[in-house]
């Protein structure tokens, strides 16, 4: 079963954006759907805090064993935190890819571009 | 829905039951992982042991007066010199001493059967038929008839023990003996494709399902878990066995490919001996090699491998080893970068990454007793 938590944002790309306590912070992660048909992630490459990048752009790639897949910011903003843990044991996507699995978090250049991005419905029909 | 056009292994229903991920591979329906994941798999063959559907692979029985004959003139190891319940890896050569295959031949006191790679059976019975035709022998594909089980691990012994009465200490590396395992009679072998300690049983197709699930049984306490082709193919890549159709092909000679070991000029003539001497006068122009990256890494099939900046090269199998952490590979890099420690680059997705040429295994603490 894929599990889509509500209140989340996602994108086509197969990303999701959770709030956190300040308006404009989001963090950044693979959907469940995306982590099961990836398989088991041995390793992530993620952005440094402070770079900023625009929508569209690649932030990074995940390595799993059979597949390799990048990473797109679904909108403009900077990248405040990464996930240190995911260097260590990057099957945190696996095991709890809307907790600790998390990958960036970003602040949104302009919160309007949220807009445009999937609620739990949409992302349901768009994965099915 | 299951695909038609796909073979399926007389353990496949196991496989759906324990909610294998099934995927096309050599024309059959194969799990490439079971719900633990390949990570866990990959681990428990590494720490324990992990049970392998291999039925999909081939075996050919040849008999009669001139059997070795028969092998000899088809395979480039030196068949001669096998016991009776020994085995040897060797390689089919076409006549221009390129690899149709990879094999390992086991010698019985009345037969030898030829194991081969499921997606090369159809091509190399071809062969076997053609070249059976003017030996006194007798050719028979018995793939169909036959399950093949692979037992992989350091508990491997331990747990395989409690369904047989042989003494398996008996059987050492690349030997095998008949016996019963379960109430199934099998031909058990010290042989695997892991690195680990193990054993391959040979069993009638249609018993292949009782000795899987027996073996599950009797090994769980042991931390023995069913295991697929995602972990089968990283554990073999650590440990530095090339994989047909990967790291060996129609355009490489076994020279090439590292496996002189297993060719045996001087054993009188095979098919596609002068064209192996010949190139071992003229000498090899490219090799395949090894390779460890020395920063963070993975490197897949088809990347570009630089040396001094110049193209030299393709990666034919690659994994970001689970035991080491470290991206390692195979690939074919032109002669003068094959040297173990050459600094060479691994280009991932337009990026040159540092690599170093080295001698595999990559992982060197497996429980194989040679």
């Amino acid at each position: 079963m894929v599990d889509l938590p509500s209140g989340l944002l996602y994108t086509e790309e197969h990303e999701y954006l959770a709030k956190t306590d300040e308006e404009d912070v989001y963090r950044v992660g693979i959907t469940d759907y995306a982590q099961g048909e990836l398989g088991d992630v041995v390793y992530v490459e993620l952005p440094a805090p402070g770079d900023t990048l625009e929508k569209g752009e690649t932030f990074g790639t995940v390595e799993a064993v059979k597949a390799v897949s990048d990473l797109y910011m679904p909108v403009s903003a900077e990248v405040v935190q990464v996930n240190e843990a995911l260097a260590d044991d990057p099957s945190l996507i696996n095991s709890d890819t809307y907790g600790e699995g998390w990958m960036i978090a970003i602040r949104v250049k302009d919160l309007s571009d949220l807009d445009g991005l999937l609620g739990t419905e949409e992302y349901s029909k768009h994965i099915e | 829905m299951p695909d038609p056009a796909l073979k399926q292994t007389p353990l496949h229903d196991e496989h759906v039951g324990l909610g294998g991920k099934m995927v096309p591979y050599a024309g059959f329906s194969m799990p490439v992982q079971y719900p633990t994941g390949m990570l866990k798999e990959h681990q428990a063959v590494r720490n324990d042991a992990g049970l392998f559907d291999v039925s999909h692979m081939g075996e050919f029985e040849i008999r009669g007066p001139q059997a070795l004959d028969l092998v000899q003139h088809l395979l480039t190891n030196d068949a001669s010199r096998l016991q009776v319940g020994q085995a040897q890896y060797t390689v089919l050569t076409n006549t221009d001493g390129t690899i149709l295959d990879d094999c390992i031949l086991y010698r019985f006191d009345d037969h030898y059967m030829v194991v081969v790679n499921a997606g090369n059976l159809t091509k190399d019975r071809a062969w076997f038929e053609a070249a059976s035709r003017g030996f006194e022998v007798e050719f028979a594909d018995r793939s169909e008839a036959i399950g093949l089980l692979a037992l992989q691990g350091p508990k491997a012994q331990a747990i395989l023990s409690r369904l047989t009465d042989l003494d398996l200490d008996g059987i050492k590396f690349y030997h095998f003996a008949d016996g019963t395992v379960a109430g199934v009679e099998a031909v058990i072998s010290r042989t695997g494709y892991t690195g680990e300690d193990g054993f391959e049983l040979y069993v009638p197709a249609a018993e292949a399902p009782q000795l899987w699930r027996e073996l599950l049984s009797v090994g769980e306490d042991d931390g023995l878990i069913p295991a697929g082709l995602g972990a089968r193919d990283s554990l073999r890549l650590e440990v530095g066995y090339p994989l047909y159709g990967n790291d060996l092909d129609e355009r490489h000679t076994p020279l090439e490919a590292g496996l002189g070991w297993v060719v045996k000029l001087d054993k009188g003539p095979f098919m596609g001996r002068d064209a192996l001497l010949r190139q071992k006068e003229e000498g090899l122009r490219e090799k395949l090699a090894g390779f460890v990256l020395t920063q963070k890494g993975f490197p897949r099939q088809g990347y570009e491998i630089r040396y001094q900046g110049e193209p030299a090269g393709e990666v034919t199998s690659g994994v970001l080893s689970h035991s080491t952490g470290q991206g390692v590979g195979l690939g074919y890099v032109a002669i003068e970068a094959t040297r173990p420690d050459t600094e060479i680059e691994i280009v991932i997705r337009d990026r040159p990454v540092p690599a170093r040429v080295v001698r595999p295994p990559f992982y060197k603490e497996g429980s194989l007793r040679r």
